[in-house]
């Protein structure tokens, strides 16, 4: 109920409409109620209805939705302005018991659902949020002309990715807001690269245009949190010439709730949740932190995964512990990774028998991570797909055990990776020329599990300069 | 397709950069502070400690700041101490 909610006169307050049943049915019980009590009636949809007794028409259905009406009809006691019972539908005892009735309704069968309440009605809640909600939206209102198509408008003006976006109207908004309970003006971040404050607010709207639900609203936020962090340093994964994005990887069973895609093409197109998250991530950098391509991005190429790159991980189906609960979260709690990633690669491998054998394979395709012959300075994902998985899991590999050996097998003999071997100019410094090098730092590699159920092959997503120098993967928990 | 004044929200951060004139080019740098940025990409220190001779020559003071990485903003502390104790600054990039 907000601050401005019409009061309810006390005694019975019972909400109707004509268009119900249930309200049909119950109307001649409410002649017996008015003789006995304090009754009021208020009606949705028809001002003559009901006939028996007096009803005040709900015309704006402000009495109904400040009163959170969700079902006709619905019973409330009110007592000095207050309510102190409800009940919805047609429920014998429970109109019995608010009317003090005994008998009320002995020939109607027990019980009997009700209605919709317009008030809940799809086609009219955003309009009634907008009318009623304490509006809490402060960003500036954006009248587009007449004359203008509000999708070449959103062009014109800058704020989309190349494609189009979803118009940001307060209605769709204030719908997005639902679907967190952080206030909309609660500061999530500071934004680079122009170091603004990140609200709650703004990452609704471009949540709106990316195409989210409102439950997707929470992951935006927490993948925000992660990646607006001096660790993961999303400027620099701006600002940097090399092909990178934040990667976003889910877990935990709100993956599963809001119907995100660990399976058949996880890290691709068509499904709703996967794309819109991490659209939604990038279009907030873009339009609320001010990096877009050519100013501070400078990527040479860039990726196509920049639009979007968000996956959940197959938790149920792997064969390893989740890559959040490697990270810290506890089992059970809803998590996202970011990563600053290119694009993926497939690992083809459709020989191998042994778990044994599928390690060196992915180990030869790890070490081409940015080049053969830099190591350590580059992290990477490694996603194992069920097939490959099934190897692992059949030989009891943890992910541990897995996560050891690639990184073992992966050293090299640093005359072969220094600069100029192997006719090869780029390379580590000769002074390295004794070492012998693994491709990866301790951590450097992320196991996560995704994908379709057929078909040998992994896919490895390649990082970006890490450590303080650059970027280092940030885990967060999604908040509600 | 139109529709005629549809209102939508601003999702930008609707901040408008302050604008500040430059200062006038000086005509010499003798007797000027010159602070010199190094931003820690490789052999940027090389350009720069060619330009500090330039420099020098040219009968500058120079100092010498580097930040701890290429991939992040100059620390807060850095830039308010080049400007206490610079005239000018030259930011260098490499590669």
């Amino acid at each position: 109920m907000t601050s401005h909610a019409p009061k309810l006169p006390d005694g019975l307050v019972v909400v109707v409409k004509r268009d119900c049943a249930t309200c049909q049915m119950v109307e001649p019980l409410l002649v017996l109620i008015a003789a006995s009590t304090n009754l009021t009636v208020y009606t949705q949809d028809d001002p003559t209805f009901p006939e028996s007794v007096p009803a005040i028409h709900d015309s704006d259905l402000a009495i109904s939705w400040h009163h959170s009406i969700d079902t006709v009809p619905t019973l409330i006691t009110v007592v000095n302005g207050q309510e102190t019972d409800r009940t919805f539908g047609w429920s014998r005892a429970d109109w019995q018991r608010l009317t003090g009735l005994d008998d009320l309704g002995e020939d109607l069968p027990v019980m009997r659902p009700g209605c919709g309440s317009m008030s809940v009605d799809p086609d009219r809640v955003d309009a009634l949020r907008v009318a009623f909600t304490d509006t809490p939206i402060i960003s500036r209102h954006v009248e587009l002309s007449s004359a203008e198509d509000e999708f070449e408008a959103m062009y014109a003006r800058g704020w989309t990715d190349g494609l189009p976006v979803i118009p940001p109207t307060p209605e769709r908004v204030l719908r997005m807001l639902t679907g967190t309970t952080r206030a909309p003006q609660d500061v999530v971040a500071i934004a680079p690269p122009d170091l603004v404050e990140l609200t709650v607010e703004k990452i609704a709207i471009n949540a709106v245009m990316a195409g989210c639900l409102p439950e997707y609203l929470p992951w935006v936020i927490a993948a925000l949190e992660a990646v607006c962090t001096d660790t993961f340093n999303m400027h620099g994964v701006l600002a940097t010439t090399m092909p990178v994005g934040p990667v976003i990887i889910c877990n935990g069973p709100g993956t599963r709730a809001i119907g995100m895609n660990s399976g058949i093409n996880a890290l691709g197109q068509g499904n709703r949740a996967n794309n819109t998250i991490g659209r939604a991530v990038q279009l907030t950098i873009r339009n609320v932190g001010g990096g877009r391509p050519g100013e501070v991005d400078r990527a040479t190429h860039g990726n196509p995964g920049k639009i979007s790159f968000c996956f959940a991980e197959d938790e149920l189906g792997s064969p390893f512990t989740s890559l959040a609960t490697e990270r810290g979260i506890a089992l059970g709690q809803n998590a996202v990774t970011v990563f600053a990633g290119e694009g993926p690669r497939c690992v083809v491998d459709q020989l191998a028998r042994t778990a044994d054998e599928l390690t060196n394979s992915l180990v030869a395709c790890l070490q081409t991570v940015h080049h053969p012959k830099l190591v350590i300075g580059f992290d990477a994902i490694l996603i194992i797909s069920p097939d490959h998985g099934r190897l692992f899991a059949q030989e009891g590999w943890t992910r541990e055990q897995l996560i050891t050996q690639l990184i073992e097998r992966s050293h090299t003999p640093g005359e072969q990776l220094v600069r100029g071997a192997r006719g090869i100019a780029e390379g580590i410094p000769p002074h390295l020329r004794d070492a012998t090098l693994p491709k990866f730092r301790p951590g450097g590699i992320l196991l996560t599990f995704a994908g379709g159920g057929a078909g040998l092959f992994s896919s490895i997503v390649a990082g970006w300069a890490n450590s303080a120098i650059g970027s280092d993967p940030v885990t967060r928990v999604v908040g509600s | 397709m139109t529709s005629a004044g549809l209102i939508i929200l601003d999702p930008t951060n609707e901040s408008v950069p302050a604008t500040r004139q430059l200062l006038s080019r000086p005509r010499d740098v003798a007797g000027l502070t010159v602070g010199l940025l190094d931003i820690s990409k490789p052999r940027g220190n090389v350009f720069l400690d060619r330009v500090e001779e330039l420099l020098i020559g040219r009968g500058a003071k120079v100092l010498r700041f580097s930040k701890p990485t290429f991939t992040k903003p100059a620390p807060v502390d850095m830039r308010h101490e080049i400007a206490m104790n610079c005239n000018l600054v030259i930011e260098a990039l490499a590669d």
